[in-house]
């Protein structure tokens, strides 16, 4: 129980186990899936899990954005770096994505200038003192992160800057829970909806979940109480016959989210028809491209990118771990051939990828482990 | 990258309304202050800070509660701390 051993608050996480507990239905097994990375680094971390029921699973969702990555776009990002002239940028997350024809660390050795930045506006400072050469900088996440490349071409608009552009890869999150509720492959019960996509977003986009679906949600926050707050809130909407969307981080997630934020995507952004997501195949309107308002900004129109499609490694079971299918440690490669140092798939590579965090943290659960797997 | 991180403002720029000068766990650092909705942020306010915009205004004792939990998580705060610490968003 090195959770309650570790947590400050272990007397009021021992109380919420056992109220958890006892909202369990005898007999009854229940699935809840967290949505987004955050919540698993959270969950392997303080390991909560050995921490819950062994009726309550917590299977882990799609919400890394850089597990979602096909290995197609990354080829596409290496060629449009291996043009004349081309200053790549993204975020440390992205370096070790691997790709058909390797990663961007694997394309800097051979001597691309892909350089990791921490904000899009860094990316927007390069090309200002770099006027001969063009700056792409590579976009990732969910509505977390979009805000911030909408602002950031907003502002190169604002400056005149002309040798920026945006290789946008924003994904969405309602459409990608959906094409998990609409999988045959899996039995939810509930979910615990994710934080920080929420302040972005607010709480409304997931009513469909409990209104067409039948299923509880609950918007968490990261801490290891949040995550067991959230899970005796589900709980006690299933005992009470309830499906609501309820927000368990207030604190931070206002209902309606933050309109500025959206204000900005929906200015410089638009959905895609469909968008490849690794491992879970196309999903149609999941995705954001640059709209053609801003079309000199769009690096999809300014270079010619090759466009695809690259089958997974068939050793790699990312769509299933990512589908909550599988735990990480049922992958056939997991911590052998795939481990983070030498990543097969996606979800070994960004810390908020199941494998991952898994592989950092879970190794002390190893007889739950047994167990699970024997069953 | 998806980590919101806690940052306190410390200086607003008369020059740039749309940046701040914040602190993040001991790093300095210009953040873009333009997607918080109708809120007037001051020294001394809290902000969530995502790739360099701040997405909301927190209260203090969220913030702390927030950086207690990221410094438990080592690694990716590290990392992410030091991705700030490279960063150059512009002032003026
Ligand atoms: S162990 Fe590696 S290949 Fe297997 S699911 Fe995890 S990241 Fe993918």
């Amino acid at each position: 129980m090195r959770f309650v051993d570790e947590y400050r608050d272990a007397d009021t996480a021992r109380a919420l186990a056992a109220r958890i507990t006892a909202l369990c239905e005898p007999g009854r097994s229940y699935k809840f899936m967290e949505v987004c990375g955050g919540h698993t680094h959270t969950i392997y971390k303080h390991g909560i899990e050995d921490y819950l029921p062994e009726a309550v699973t917590l299977v882990h969702g799609p919400g890394c954005p850089v597990c979602v990555i096909p290995m197609g776009r990354v080829d596409d990002a290496i060629h449009i770096a291996a043009q004349p002239d081309v200053i790549m940028t993204s975020f440390g997350d992205m370096m070790r994505v691997p790709g058909g024809k390797g990663s961007f660390l694997d394309a800097k050795a051979r001597g691309a200038d892909i350089r990791m930045v921490y904000s899009p506006l860094d990316a927007l400072k390069i090309a200002k003192q770099n006027p001969s050469k063009r700056v792409v900088f590579m976009a990732i996440g969910f509505e977390t992160t979009a805000p911030s490349t909408a602002m950031t071409v907003l502002r190169a608009k604002a400056d005149g800057v002309d040798n920026f552009s945006v290789f946008c890869n924003h994904v969405t999150i309602i459409p990608a829970i959906k094409a998990i509720l609409d999988s045959p492959d899996l039995r939810l019960d509930a979910f615990i909806g994710p934080g920080h996509v929420s302040t972005v977003i607010g709480c409304r986009p997931y009513r469909f979940i409990a209104r067409d679906y039948g299923k509880p949600i609950v918007v968490a926050g990261f801490e290891p109480l949040d995550v067991l707050q959230s899970v005796h809130q589900i709980l006690t909407q299933l005992a009470q016959r309830r499906c609501e969307v309820e927000n368990q981080y207030a604190r931070v997630v206002p209902w309606d989210g933050n309109p500025k934020a959206l204000a900005a995507i929906n200015e410089v952004m638009e959905l895609r028809p469909h968008f490849e997501w690794r491992g879970l195949g196309f999903i149609s309107q999941s995705a954001l491209r640059v709209s053609a308002k801003y079309a000199r900004y769009d690096a999809e129109r300014i270079f010619q990118i090759p466009g695809g499609r690259v089958a997974d490694p068939t050793s790699c079971q990312c769509g299933e771990v990512l589908k909550g299918v599988l735990k990480p440690w049922e992958c056939k490669v997991f911590g052998t051939a795939c481990t983070p140092e030498t990543p097969i798939g996606t979800c070994m590579v960004s810390s908020e990828g199941a494998c991952a965090a898994y592989y950092n943290f879970g190794r002390f659960s190893r007889e739950r482990v047994k167990e699970a797997t024997r069953q | 990258m998806c980590l919101g991180i806690p940052g306190e403002i410390v200086e607003i720029l008369n020059d740039r309304p749309d940046l701040a000068m914040v602190a993040v766990s001991g790093v300095r650092r210009a953040i873009n202050i333009g997607l918080l909705e109708d809120e007037t942020v001051a020294p001394g306010d809290w902000i969530l800070i995502h790739v360099g915009f701040a997405l909301s205004k927190i209260d203090e004792t969220e913030a702390k509660a927030a950086l207690d939990f990221l410094e438990s998580i080592g690694q990716a705060y590290d990392d992410e701390i030091a991705a700030l610490r490279e960063s150059m968003i512009e002032q003026g």
